[in-house]
């Protein structure tokens, strides 16, 4: 601590920071638009300057921009000197002469950074007479609007594209007065994570494209903290909500997970709550037509044995009230009995104590990282920007000697240049981390796994050697294997992406060959959905297994919850499945092949309309919260309805239905390895000053009007019985707890920029901690480490090629795909060749090529990938229309007569 | 005693004063056109819808009487898909009016809404919008706001200098 006096009071702060950062810790409102906590400083906009002083006696100083200047021991400093305020006032001044009179029609207003400096600083009046700059826009594709005459040339947007994200199609063009931020021309925005370009630039330049169709502003949103559904990372979110749909996702601070930024599928996944398709009556399908509902449910209920299929993209509440209404015995994971096996796996890793599992904050202080079967800018993107940093973390080591600090962002490039920290890359076809990394391998499946075996043996030579490698190969992972000893916090990234236990296993063995003593290796794994996790963690069978036991007929009714198993096995095999049942009732959000079978449909809430806990890949449980209350009275969580079918079967009394605080505790109880997930956030009964926290701002508008055109009498507010959150903007006012932070807003600070004043540092972890709870999974898996099984090497085979899913951020995932703006960015089926299998085929690019599955015939376009090893060909994971295949899997290739 | 005829005098002497009393309705009372009354949705010179759906008249409402939605034309104009008032809750306390970027909503020396019936006192955007530009002649926001929205293209607006040619070298 050293301290300084910042207008003649003193002040104890931590050293090596910055002064804006101290200033904005000590809770001084100093403006500030070039400066990011994630992306340090460069001085460019001249914005926060300050007064510093040589000694307590010196009454003249000198101006400084505080976001350049480190702190000293003995500082002598003043924020509200009049000339360091005039020169404030005075730059503002400078800015907004160009800046045009748009703030009606921008979308930005209301939660405008630059809107509040102005305010802060005093400007309020246009001296400058003359004409304003202007510039055409460029169109930058479904995610962002670009209004270039808003500039205020800051320079956080390339900042951020290019230095912090890796894009490459976002640069400044142009000299003096005219710079241009933008595209070399129109074109969609190609990096992943473009989206939080409306978050990062200080004003209306880049804003959020989806809004724009339904456009609300930030105070007149119902906003509550939600995780998102779109992978397996478990990013948080802020969703808001206006008129009964879901308007906009934002970044919700995390220190531990997410920190400022998440990708474009979490961004803008979100359409799905609101598509034509979903899912909005109860209804029965059966012969008695015209029949009560209620009653035809009891009587369905009340009959026979019941099987329940889970989901791992429901939350762990909806799987847990469904265990419980039909019987742990009967009770199924519902996916296919590889990736359930891979799961385990994992867990009985990630559990075993061997190994270490970083949060993925962590994740970007790795010094060395290897990636063993992963691609993780499109199974996990939050990861693979994560990853870009980590390679930044050796050179920012190696430089500690050179006096610069951390946060002089201009210097610290210019010092390191291209220096890299080694990212090795093992996946069968290039991927967008490829470009930083200082080695990479294309191999099948099998070859990545024994080229980790080599590496693990390399590292402790008690680990067994792969037979027959080739002496390169071997090299190399002697070579890699050096670097992860030497390493201070080596990381490896794995995962169920190629659907191959063996990378996994790799990824153990090389863990366990690191351990030194207390010391452990980091293991990241990549999982396939948003629960993943704590659907593994329930231990039941696989989807397959209860195809297996509905083969005897003994059930009458299946329960399919959230889950459309035509996308987890084949069309034949899951059609048969149905046949074993007279009834099959289906919770879900949107209409689809399963609920098409189904007799009973029950319309699901989605993540916006209901409260849950989702485990993470790193086993941290979160809780998402309702957002708003679905216009839809049928539209229900899944474990409210389950819980409620609970009386037909179980004979539960009304009474004693669940809330969600409830059901939680019960789960705990059933299952003491979820221990933990109670607190994960403040139960429903939780209050400050006997108040709720309101999920909308104070400034809501239209409370009186929205509903006036139903009815002129306002009704009640609807009651959250599940939550201490409440659906009116009435409640306490100050800082809600870190779990319950529905949106960000502080005095004089509507913008998203005002997260520093909820966290403990400006830049650090959020107050009271960063929230979610990490479960140790108490009385799983004790034993651990099944016998390393080393495969052998890749052959092609003469009939069938092997086949590899390759995953797509934007069309892999389930839900997010039907949003239309992420609909747009997914490719179009494809089969991705080598070019010697190519060649053999007689095929050239975009050529027509059958693919046999299984029964399947698809009709794909060849794209050449030279680097795919014969024999192997790559298949787009998941696409809607590509589903049900399953993985590992082998086709017959044919090129069809033309 | 003298107070009380004094007193009694000049009540005499008013029943030959001008009446203060007018026979409403036969005849209606004169208003300045600053009175507060009835909201309405005014038109540009040209027209068009002035309300750009900026949600400040609804953020500055002390009652929250006003909800609208903001939607856009194929030229990025943006306009209002509904525009709600709820008069049964209005104050016709002009906040709105002087929220207004663009001079759109505007309140009229016109207070003549009595309704039987309390739902039709909510007004619908067809109800408000009238056709003309009420108290502020000439003012187009579009003209000398930044951005393109088929009024006039960029830099054609008032004190607007031409788009910058961004591949120009010239200093």
């Amino acid at each position: 601590m050293v301290r300084i006096y910042i207008d003649q009071k003193p002040y104890d702060v931590k050293p090596g920071k910055n002064l804006l950062e101290t200033c904005l810790t000590l809770g001084l409102d100093l403006p500030y638009f070039c400066w990011h906590p994630a992306m340090g400083s460069v001085g460019a906009c001249r914005q926060c300057a300050v007064k510093v002083f040589k000694d307590e006696n010196d009454r003249t100083g000198r101006l400084v921009m505080a976001c350049m200047e480190g702190v000293r021991d003995n500082m002598y400093l003043s924020v509200n000197d009049p000339t360091a305020h005039d020169f404030r006032s005075q730059n503002i001044e400078w800015l907004m002469s160009n800046h045009p009179h748009d703030c009606a029609v921008c979308d930005e207003g209301g939660s405008c950074h630059l809107q509040d400096m102005t305010v802060m600083t005093g400007h309020a009046y246009r001296r400058y007479r003359y004409p304003k700059r202007t510039y055409q826009n460029q169109y930058l594709g479904p995610f962002l609007h670009h209004e270039m005459n808003r500039c205020i040339q800051c320079y956080r947007c390339v900042r951020f594209y290019k230095d912090y994200a890796g894009g490459k199609d976002l640069d400044v063009f142009a000299a003096h007065n005219h710079v241009y931020f933008g595209r070399e021309k129109d074109g969609v925005l190609e990096n992943e994570f473009s989206g939080n370009l409306a978050e990062v630039c200080p004003t209306g330049v880049f804003t959020d494209k989806t809004l724009r169709e339904h456009y609300t502003r930030k105070w007149d949103m119902t906003m509550a903290p939600s995780i998102c559904q779109h992978c397996s990372l478990g990013c948080n979110i802020i969703a808001g909500e206006r008129y009964g749909a879901l308007r906009q996702i934002t970044n919700r601070f995390n220190g531990a997970v997410n920190g400022y930024f998440i990708c474009d599928r979490g961004r803008y996944g979100y359409e799905f709550v609101n598509d034509p398709d979903r899912v909005k009556q109860p209804a029965v399908r059966a012969e008695n037509d015209g029949g009560n509902l209620f009653e035809s449910i009891s009587s369905i209920l009340a009959e026979g044995k019941m099987i329940g299929i889970g989901s791992p993209r429901a939350s762990l509440e909806a799987n847990f009230a469904l265990r419980r209404l039909v019987g742990e015995e009967h009770f199924y994971q519902g996916i296919p009995e590889n990736e359930a096996r891979l799961m385990s796996k994992i867990l009985s890793i990630q559990l075993s104590g061997h190994v270490y599992t970083p949060p993925l904050k962590e994740t970007e202080y790795a010094d060395v990282v290897l990636v063993l079967g992963e691609d993780p800018t499109n199974s996990a993107p939050r990861l693979a920007l994560a990853l870009r940093q980590a390679v930044r973390t050796k050179p920012l080591e190696d430089m500690a000697g050179s006096n610069i600090p951390l946060w002089h962002d201009a210097a610290v490039r210019e010092l390191i240049q291209d220096d890299k920290g080694a990212l090795f890359m093992a996946y069968p076809v290039h991927t967008k981390l490829d470009e930083l990394a200082y080695g990479t391998l294309h191999a099948a499946p099998e070859d990545i796994a024994r080229f980790g075996f080599a590496i693990a043996h390399y590292i402790d030579s008690n680990a067994p050697v792969p037979e027959s490698m080739d002496a390169q190969a071997l090299e190399s992972a002697k070579h890699i294997a050096d670097l992860l000893q030497k390493a201070e916090r080596p990381l490896i990234v794995s995962g169920t992406t190629l659907f191959n236990e063996d990378i996994i296993q790799a990824a153990y063995q090389i863990g366990r060959a690191l351990e030194k003593g207390e010391k452990k290796a980091g293991l990241s794994f990549v999982m396939p959905e948003c629960n993943s996790a704590g659907l593994a963690m329930m231990q039941a069978p696989s989807l397959h297994a209860a195809m297996k036991a509905a083969e005897g007929g003994t059930f009458a009714t299946a329960v399919i919850l959230e889950n459309d198993l035509y996308r987890r096995a084949a069309r034949a095999e899951v059609d048969n499945f149905f046949r074993a049942f007279k009834n099959i009732i289906v919770l879900d959000h949107l209409q689809n092949d399963t609920t098409s079978k189904a007799t009973v449909l029950i319309p699901a809430a989605t993540f916006a309309e209901g409260e849950g806990t989702l485990v993470n890949n790193e086993l941290r449980a979160q809780r998402f919260f309702q957002v708003f209350m679905p216009k839809n009275e049928h539209i229900r969580e899944s474990w409210r309805w389950l819980d409620e079918f609970g009386q037909f079967r179980l004979g539960t009394m009304p009474g004693d239905l669940r809330e969600l605080d409830n059901l939680v505790e019960e789960l705990v109880g059933a299952m003491p390895q979820f221990k933990g997930v109670e607190s994960a956030a403040p139960s429903a009964d939780f209050r400050i000053n006997g108040q709720r926290i309101p999920r909308e701002p104070h400034r809501f508008s239209g409370r009186t009007a929205i509903l006036a055109n139903v009815a002129v009498s306002e009704p009640k507010p609807p009651q959250d019985t599940d939550s201490p959150l409440s659906f009116t903007m009435e409640g306490y006012r100050g800082m809600p707890p870190a779990p319950l932070t529905p949106f960000y807003w502080s005095p004089g600070w509507n913008s998203g920029q005002s997260v520093h004043k909820y966290q403990s540092e400006a830049g650090g972890p959020l107050r009271g901690g960063d929230p979610g709870v990490r479960l140790a999974g108490e009385g799983l898996f004790s034993v651990n480490g099944a016998p390393s099984h080393i495969p052998a090497a890749f052959k092609r085979q003469e009939q069938a090629m092997a086949l590899v899913p390759l995953a797509h951020i934007f069309g892999s995932d389930e839900l997010s795909v039907h949003s239309p703006s992420v609909e747009g960015r997914s490719p179009r089926p494809y089969i991705a060749l080598g070019s010697r299998d190519a060649e053999r085929l007689q095929a050239v690019e975009g050529d027509i090529l059958q693919m046999r599955i299984a029964g399947q015939v698809f009709d794909l376009p060849l794209i050449l990938k030279n680097e795919l090893p014969e024999g192997l060909a790559g298949l787009p994971y998941n696409l809607p229309s590509m589903s049900g295949i399953a993985w590992p899997a082998q086709g017959v290739l044919t090129k069809t007569g033309l | 005693m003298i107070s009380l005829l004094r007193s009694i005098g000049l009540i005499f002497l008013h029943m030959f004063r001008k009446r203060e009393t007018i026979q409403y309705p036969e005849e209606k009372v004169v208003l300045h056109p600053r009175w507060r009354g009835r909201i309405v949705l005014t038109r540009d010179p040209d027209g068009g819808e002035r309300c750009v759906g900026c949600y400040l008249c609804a953020a500055a409402c002390p009652v929250d009487c006003i909800s609208l939605q903001a939607t856009e034309d194929e030229n990025g104009r943006r306009y209002p898909a509904f525009f709600r008032i709820n008069f049964s809750r209005c104050i016709f306390c002009g906040y709105c009016e002087e929220a207004c970027p663009t001079y759109a909503i505007q309140l009229t020396p016109d207070f003549e809404m009595g309704e039987y019936n309390r739902q039709n006192l909510v007004y619908e955007k067809e109800d408000l919008l009238i056709d003309s530009q009420g108290k502020y002649p000439g003012y187009n926001y579009y003209k000398v706001a930044g951005l393109a929205a088929g009024v006039k293209g960029k830099g054609e607006g008032a004190n607007e200098e031409p788009p910058v040619d961004i591949r120009s070298l010239i200093p």
